[in-house]
C-alpha cells in the first residue's frame, strides 16, 4: 500500500515503517525534497542536516531489518526550533550574538529524540531568544505563512510551524515561555502543546525566562502530539526543575471520549477583543464540544487580565538576568576593538542582539533594579499567585477550560512590528496558562469565515492532566473532521 | 510612569548595553509605554498576596555531591573569541598602575 510522504501523520508513518510501506530514507527524502520545493518561499529554516538526515534514516532502515528498533517511531524524521542546543550543529537562537556557535552537547529533548531514532533535518527559524509572536525579530529574516505567504506563521516558533504546515516535516519542536507554541501553531492551523512546566526537561534549551520556558510539540494531528510529547518528557536529572516522574503514554486511552466532561468558558473573554471571525469558529468549537457529550458551564478568571502585565515584567526581569551570559567571551561574536573588558562586552551586547532583545533586557533590568523591585517583579509575582488561585477555583467544577488560543488570525508581516505592546497583546489568552504552570494545547477549529485562515481552540488542562487535554482534543478534532483532509492544507502548491 | 534620560543610560549601563543616542531616545518612549501598560497592577490590593517565584510544587532538588562527566577544557574553548594558554582572553580589566 503507498502512503503520502509529505502529507501523513507521523504516527501514519511509523505505521507505514512497520507494514514495510516505506523507508525511513524514502520519507527522509521527501521531506528534504518538499523543504526544496517551498522553503525558499517559507524561510522556516536556519540550517539543514540533509546528509546527517540521511544517514541516520539509513540507520534507521538497517535497525528495522535486524529487528532491533529504538521506539515505534524509529525513523520518522523531525526537525527543531534553532533554541535547543544540538551537538556539533549549528545553534544561534535566531542572533547574531551566537551566531558561529557550536554547541557540544545535545538538549535532552534532542538526545531523546536521537534515543527514539528520529533523524533530525535541521533547526528552524524562530524570534531572536524566542522573544515575539511573528519570528520578525529573527536577526535571520521572517518566516513566511503557507497559507498566505504575506502573513506572519507567529512565534516564536514560526519556522517550526510554517514547515510543520507546508507538509516539511511530520513534526517539530518548539518553545513556550508566553505562548510560543500555541500561537504560531494557531496560525497555521496546527497542533501546539504547552505541556506543563516541569514535565519536559530544559536542559539544553537555551534559557529565556526559566520560570517559565518549556518544549512542546508542534504537529499536524492530536495523536502526533501526544506521541511526540512521550518521547521527550520525563525526569531528567540534568533539570532541577524537572518532575522527579515518568511520563505516562498519552496515545493510551486518547480515543476514550468526553462524554460528562465538564469543561469550562472563561466568562471575562466572552466575546470582547476577538475577531468576528475567530468568536464564530470558537462558537462553533463549543457546540461541537456539547455535542460530543460533554458539560458547558461558565468559569470566572477575573486575574487573567493582569496576566499580560506580570509577565512583561516576570519574562523581562528573567530574560535579563539569562542573557547576561552573552558577554563576548566564551562563545559567540566579540566586537572588534574595545579598550578594556566592559566596553568589549557593552560593545558586543549591543552589536549582536536585536531591538527587541535589548528592549526587553533594558524593561527587564529596570523591573530588578534597587527602588522598583518591590512595585514591578515584586508584584507582578503576586498577580502569578492570583492567576494560580483563579484557575484553582475553576477547577472545583470543572475539569477543563477553552477559549481561544488568540484574540485574531495570522496578521500581516510588518502590521505589528513597529508597536511592541500591540504585539504583546497578541500572546493575552496563552501567557496567563505559563504563569501558572498548567498544561494548554492550541487544536485547528478549521478556518476563519472572514478571511479563510486558520483559528485554534485553546483547551487549559489542569498541571500534569495532559492526558485529559489529549482525550478532549482528539475527541474535538475527530468529530470536527478537518485535520488530515486537503482543507488543512495550505494553498502553497497553487501559488507556486 | 514615565521613564526619564538619566534612567535609561542608568540601566542601560547596569545591563553592559552600549546604545546609540537614537537607541536611547527610542527606548525612552518604548520602555514609558510599557510601563503605563503594566502600571494597572498598581491598582490591585496585593498586600495579603504571597508571591510565586516558579510554579513547581517541588523545592530543594539535591543530589548526591560527586563529581560527573563534563567538557575536556579543548572542548569548553572551542567556542570562544579568544584564548590563551588554556584560558579565555579578553581585553584589560584592570588600569594599569
Amino acid at each position: 500500500m503507498s502512503v503520502d510522504l509529505t502529507w501523513s501523520s507521523a504516527v501514519a508513518l511509523a505505521d507505514a515503517l512497520a507494514a514495510g510501506d516505506a523507508t525511513s530514507v524514502d520519507m527522509t527524502q521527501a521531506c528534504i525534497d518538499r523543504a526544496d520545493a517551498v522553503d525558499d518561499r517559507l524561510h522556516a529554516y536556519l540550517h539543514r542536516t540533509n546528509e546527517r538526515a540521511l544517514e541516520q534514516a539509513r540507520a534507521a532502515d538497517d535497525r528495522r531489518k535486524n529487528g532491533n528498533l529504538l521506539s515505534r517511531f524509529d525513523g520518522v524524521p523531525i526537525a527543531y526550533k534553532d533554541i535547543f542546543a544540538t551537538k556539533d550543529v549549528p545553534t544561534t537562537c535566531a542572533s547574531r550574538i551566537l551566531e558561529g556557535w557550536i554547541p557540544p552537547y545535545d538538549a535532552t529533548v534532542v538526545a531523546r529524540g536521537h534515543a527514539a531514532g528520529l533523524p533530525m533535518l535541521g533547526k528552524l527559524n524562530l524570534d531572536e531568544f524566542a522573544m515575539g509572536s511573528s519570528t520578525e525579530n529573527s536577526g535571520f529574516g521572517t518566516s513566511h505563512n503557507p497559507w498566505d505567504l504575506e502573513r506572519v506563521p507567529g512565534g516564536s516558533s514560526g519556522g517550526s510551524t510554517a514547515l510543520v504546515a507546508a507538509g516539511g516535516v511530520p513534526w517539530a519542536w518548539g518553545t513556550e515561555t508566553g505562548g510560543s507554541v500555541r500561537q504560531p501553531a494557531s496560525l497555521c492551523g496546527l497542533v501546539g502543546v504547552k505541556p506543563t512546566y516541569g514535565l519536559v526537561s530544559r536542559y539544553g534549551l537555551v534559557a529565556f525566562a526559566s520560570s517559565l520556558d518549556q518544549a512542546g510539540p508542534i504537529t499536524r494531528t492530536v495523536s502526533d502530539a501526544a506521541a511526540l510529547l512521550g518521547i521527550a518528557a520525563g525526569h531528567d536529572p540534568m533539570d532541577a526543575t524537572s518532575y522527579p516522574r515518568a511520563a505516562p503514554d498519552y496515545l493510551d486511552g486518547i480515543d476514550s471520549g468526553i462524554e460528562g466532561m465538564r469543561i469550562g468558558i472563561v466568562k471575562e473573554f466572552a466575546g470582547e477583543g476577538s475577531q468576528p471571525g475567530v468568536r464564530a469558529g470558537i462558537e462553533d468549537a463549543y457546540r461541537v464540544l456539547e455535542k460530543l457529550g460533554a458539560e458547558l458551564e461558565e468559569v470566572s478568571l477575573p486575574s487573567f487580565e493582569y496576566g499580560i502585565s506580570a509577565y512583561y515584567l516576570i519574562a523581562p526581569a528573567e530574560a535579563s538576568s539569562n542573557l547576561a551570559r552573552f558577554d563576548g567571551v566564551r562563545y559567540g561574536y566579540r566586537t572588534a576593538e574595545a579598550k578594556d573588558v566592559v566596553e568589549m562586552m557593552s560593545k558586543t551586547r549591543d552589536e549582536g542582539f536585536g531591538d527587541e532583545v535589548k528592549r526587553r533586557i533594558m524593561l527587564g533590568t529596570y523591573a530588578l533594579s534597587a527602588g522598583y523591585y518591590d512595585a514591578y517583579y515584586g508584584k507582578a509575582q503576586k498577580i502569578r499567585t492570583l492567576i494560580i488561585q483563579d484557575l484553582a477555583k475553576a477547577y472545583e467544577s470543572v475539569d477543563l477550560i477553552v477559549c481561544p488560543t488568540t484574540p485574531s488570525t495570522a496578521f500581516k508581516i510588518g502590521e505589528k512590528s513597529a508597536d511592541p505592546l500591540a504585539m504583546y497583546l497578541s500572546d493575552i489568552f496563552t501567557v496567563p496558562v505559563n504563569l501558572a504552570g498548567n498544561a494548554a494545547i492550541s487544536v485547528p477549529c478549521g478556518v476563519s469565515a472572514d478571511d479563510g485562515l486558520p483559528v485554534g481552540l485553546q483547551i487549559i488542562a489542569k498541571s500534569l492532566d495532559e492526558a485529559t487535554m489529549f482525550k478532549a482534543a482528539f475527541a474535538f478534532e475527530q468529530s470536527l473532521g478537518w485535520a488530515g483532509t486537503d482543507a488543512s492544507r495550505p494553498p502553497l502548491d497553487g501559488a507556486a | 510612569m514615565p521613564i526619564d534620560r538619566q534612567a535609561v543610560d542608568h540601566v542601560a549601563r547596569l545591563a553592559r548595553l552600549d546604545l546609540s543616542d537614537e537607541e536611547r531616545e527610542r527606548m525612552q518612549a518604548e520602555l514609558t509605554q510599557i510601563l503605563e501598560h503594566v502600571e494597572k497592577i498598581q491598582t490591585l490590593d496585593l498586600d495579603p498576596v504571597q508571591p510565586t517565584s516558579q510554579a513547581l510544587d517541588l523545592s530543594n532538588v539535591m543530589r548526591p555531591d560527586v563529581a560527573g562527566p563534563c567538557l575536556t577544557q579543548a572542548e569548553a574553548l572551542a567556542n570562544a573569541p579568544d584564548q590563551e594558554d588554556g584560558r579565555f582572553r579578553v581585553p584589560r580589566i584592570l588600569e594599569e598602575t
